[in-house]
């Protein structure tokens, strides 16, 4: 069978069961555009290649399946730039597609002629630049292999114009034919290791298991589970895996860095055995390294070798995936004996699921979650560092200026447990991260290693696009919101009803903030005005319903008609409170040790 | 003092890559956008010709080595890398320089030259330029001794280092997975 260079990545796209991708037409990818008409494949059309990069994470994260972008040469290749660099950070599998310049003109400034794959050679896991179109089936295959598997990534697939236009004799590679020598990613660890891992893990006296996006990617959410609840061992849940261990659960000690909680900071500085299990020392997290965790051994488990003592040194590091490590792991405790966890559940009784919903949440009930008698002392400690020091805020009733943490606990109290929260960067992001209760993996979907202010609208869109069956909220804030405000033009056309909440301050709050403590209150170009842009007339003319809350009184009713909304989507403008600081706080280059606390916690004025 | 590569914070790594467009260019923007300073860097075909090999010096002061290995590996055309301690290495290098040499020191050049067994490639009226093949510690002992003749051009190529054979078994190269001293790293994802 006959098929020009652009039939046959369509029917690549296909043979990969491609469903959705997300992108915007122009001069070099116009090939690639017709065939799309006759494919199974549907494509939904951007405002702007960003929103389509995002799209594609957002899809990807809680789906697991690789999400697919397309856009053309030049400014729309380097517009996708960003969302590259945001998935390669984050480990999103992502597949972007772009036309380039035709062969006989690269290289001479053509019309919308950019290097493309040289621009992403450092923030893609690879690219290709198509050369000769009897590679496109093959390179196609090659790219969403090298996406999906190992430690996750960004790829892209630069496809010249008359690549596309030339003609090539169908045929679809068996995985034999991959042309991949020097790619062989590991899954299963050393059994060596694993072992000698499980050996510290039962020796220690203070452990933690510092779990990290990894967990997610491996799909391993039960199997940290049955980890946690069958040893006893408490665990925090960085910003890239909120979801993977249920915030309800009593081992759950929530976020840990720069604006975790105190319990699960202070757990780790404390510790004298971290289990990190697909996680990275992120500096967002370790705070100086020189002085996090000064008296902690360290497992650390990374399906990417490079993870491995790049930040702090580890005694036990085991390269693999962290399903098959932590199943792993789990056998060398039946080898040594270890009880399951249906013995060593103790007082809360009956199966897992009953256990999590009987439990309160953040309530400092640690100790009577496991009954593993040398961790009792630890997990006491735990328990009286989470009374002393919850996390709190001060919402005065009335008239008093609304704050964001009110409005998060109302919303999370107002939708559905499994609710798919989209986030931006920044002061929301951190209040959404400390105050929704995530109990279910894939329910959280924000940019952790770059942060990129204007993720969360896009991301939502892609997410909702993914798991039509869920309710998904972005939290976004209005600075953020400004940024890719647009695609929600893209999702009142396509019909895809995602619901924003905007947490308008009138300021990019987290510079704000920094700016109050650091910087003597100079505040430096980070006021924005509440009311310009008017958010309800935006969102209305994008062909959403539009609702401005200004006090605690309308924050309910508006949540509650945002939800039964659901053939387009809603925009809630919240005025919340411009001084409101996210606590606690590590200041950055600072110890954990020096974790600032919520003012009121020690007898001062918030 | 040496100048070119055989200080200790200096190791060699020869790195298998697919022979494609703009590997190079990948193995490059990998050491600096991770901060790795390259000593110094040679690229040819293998004999193999869907594989190059890159020799590359690397400096260990600005990142562990095994960091710089690791995330070598990482790039999708690399399919090895061996780190070749010199003990373990023949190494090589190449150095062409033009020197001043008027009638009075050109005698003193010349007998210079055949002691380190070089060769006299081009003649001028008051210069000669040299070849020197070797060792790269013999390269820095000449360039020392060259230097006070006045130097006007001189490029060397940076090593390129093949593993010692083995000579207590069968002839078949060291193997380097093997050794204590060598390592050699598989491919990971």
């Amino acid at each position: 069978m006959e098929l020009t260079g652009a039939q046959a990545l369509i029917k690549s796209l296909e043979k990969q069961q491609v469903e959705v991708m997300f992108g915007l037409p122009g001069g070099a990818i116009l090939p690639v555009y017709d065939p799309i008409l006759d494919s199974s494949i549907r494509h939904i059309l951007v405002r702007h290649e960003q929103g389509a990069g995002h799209m594609a994470e957002g899809y990807a994260q809680v789906t697991g399946r690789p999400g697919v972008a397309m856009v053309t040469s030049g400014p729309g290749a380097t517009n996708i730039v960003t969302p590259l660099a945001d998935a390669y950070m984050d480990s999103i599998p992502l597949v972007v597609v772009t036309g380039q310049v035709a062969t006989t003109a690269i290289g001479t400034d053509a019309f919308q002629e950019s290097d493309i794959t040289g621009i992403t050679m450092g923030i893609t896991k690879h690219n290709w630049l198509i050369t000769d179109v009897n590679d496109i089936p093959r390179v196609v295959a090659e790219a969403f292999h090298v996406a999906t598997t190992g430690r996750p990534g960004p790829v892209l697939i630069d496809v010249p114009k008359d690549i596309a236009n030339s003609t090539m004799e169908w045929y679809w590679p068996e995985p034999s034919e991959l042309d991949l020598p020097g790619y062989h990613p590991l899954t299963e660890g050393d059994p060596a290791l694993i072992r000698s891992a499980v050996e510290l893990l039962l020796a220690a006296e203070r452990p933690v298991i510092y779990a990290g996006g990894g967990i997610l990617k491996a799909r391993a959410a039960d199997s940290l589970r049955e980890l946690a609840e069958r040893t006893g061992i408490p665990v925090v849940t960085t910003l890239m895996a909120r979801g993977s261990f249920p915030d309800s659960h009593p081992l759950c000690l929530g976020m840990p860095g720069m604006h975790g909680n105190y319990t699960a900071v202070t757990a780790m500085q404390r510790s004298d055995l971290l289990i990190a299990l697909g996680s990275r020392f992120d500096d967002r997290v370790t705070g100086r390294v020189d002085a996090f965790a000064p008296d902690a051994k360290v497992i650390h488990v990374d399906i990417d070798p490079a993870e491995h003592n790049k930040v702090r040194r580890a005694d036990v590091a085991v390269a693999g995936d962290c399903r098959l490590v932590i199943d792993e792991m789990l056998s060398a405790l039946d080898a040594l004996g270890l009880p399951h966890s249906d013995a060593t559940r103790g007082g809360s009784g009956g199966a897992p699921s009953d256990a999590v919903e009987g439990a309160p949440a953040r309530s400092g009930s640690l100790a009577a979650a496991c009954p593993r008698e040398r961790l009792v002392p630890w997990r006491a400690q735990l328990g009286e560092w989470q009374q002393r020091f919850p996390l709190v805020y001060d919402q005065q009733p009335g008239s008093g200026a609304l704050k964001p943490q009110f409005v998060l606990e109302a919303l999370r109290d107002a939708t559905p447990d499994d609710t798919i929260v989209a986030s931006g960067v920044g002061q929301h992001q951190m209040f959404a991260s400390q105050w929704w209760q995530f109990d279910h993996p894939y329910t959280w979907v924000n940019s952790g290693g770059l942060g990129t202010m204007g993720f969360a609208v896009p991301a939502a869109i892609g997410a909702k696009v993914g798991r039509p069956d869920k309710t998904v909220w972005a939290v976004d804030g209005d600075g953020c919101f400004q940024m890719t405000a647009q695609e929600l033009v893209t999702a009142s056309s396509e019909r895809i009803p995602v619901k924003i909440a905007i947490l308008n301050n009138a300021y990019l709050g987290m510079v704000r903030q920094w700016q109050e403590m650091f910087y003597e209150e100079r505040y430096s170009e980070v006021y924005l005005s509440p009311d310009l842009p008017d958010y309800v007339g935006w969102a209305e003319s994008m062909g959403c319903v539009g609702i401005r809350v200004d006090s605690t009184e309308e924050v309910a009713s508006a949540i509650d008609k945002a939800n039964n909304i659901d053939d387009r989507p809603v925009v809630i403008d919240f005025r919340t409170d411009a001084f409101e600081k996210v606590y606690p706080m590590v200041a950055a280059g600072a110890s954990n040790d020096d974790i600032m606390v919520d003012p009121s916690l020690l007898g001062g004025d918030r | 003092m040496s100048m070119y590569g055989t200080d200790k914070r200096h190791h060699t790594l020869t790195v298998l890559v697919e022979n494609k467009a703009g590997v190079l260019a990948r193995v490059a923007g990998l050491f600096s956008r991770r901060g790795y300073n390259i000593f110094s860097l040679a690229v040819a075909p293998s004999d193999d010709e869907r594989f190059s090999r890159i020799t590359i010096v690397v400096d260990v002061e600005s990142s562990p080595l095994d960091q710089i290995m690791k995330q070598l590996d990482k790039l999708i055309p690399v399919v090895s890398i061996t780190e070749l301690d010199p003990s373990v290495a023949r190494e090589r290098e190449l150095l062409l320089a033009t020197l001043e040499a008027g009638p009075e020191t050109r005698g003193q050049l010349i007998q210079l030259v055949g002691v380190f067994e070089g060769k006299i490639i081009d003649v001028g009226r008051d210069r000669l330029t040299v070849a020197l093949e070797g060792a790269p510690r013999k390269l820095d002992d000449f360039e020392d001794l060259i230097r006070s003749y006045g130097i006007v051009e001189m490029q060397r190529t940076g090593r390129v280092a093949l593993p010692m054979l083995d000579r207590s078994g069968d002839h078949s190269p060291l193997r380097l997975a093997d050794s204590t001293t060598g390592t050699n790293t598989e491919k990971a994802g």
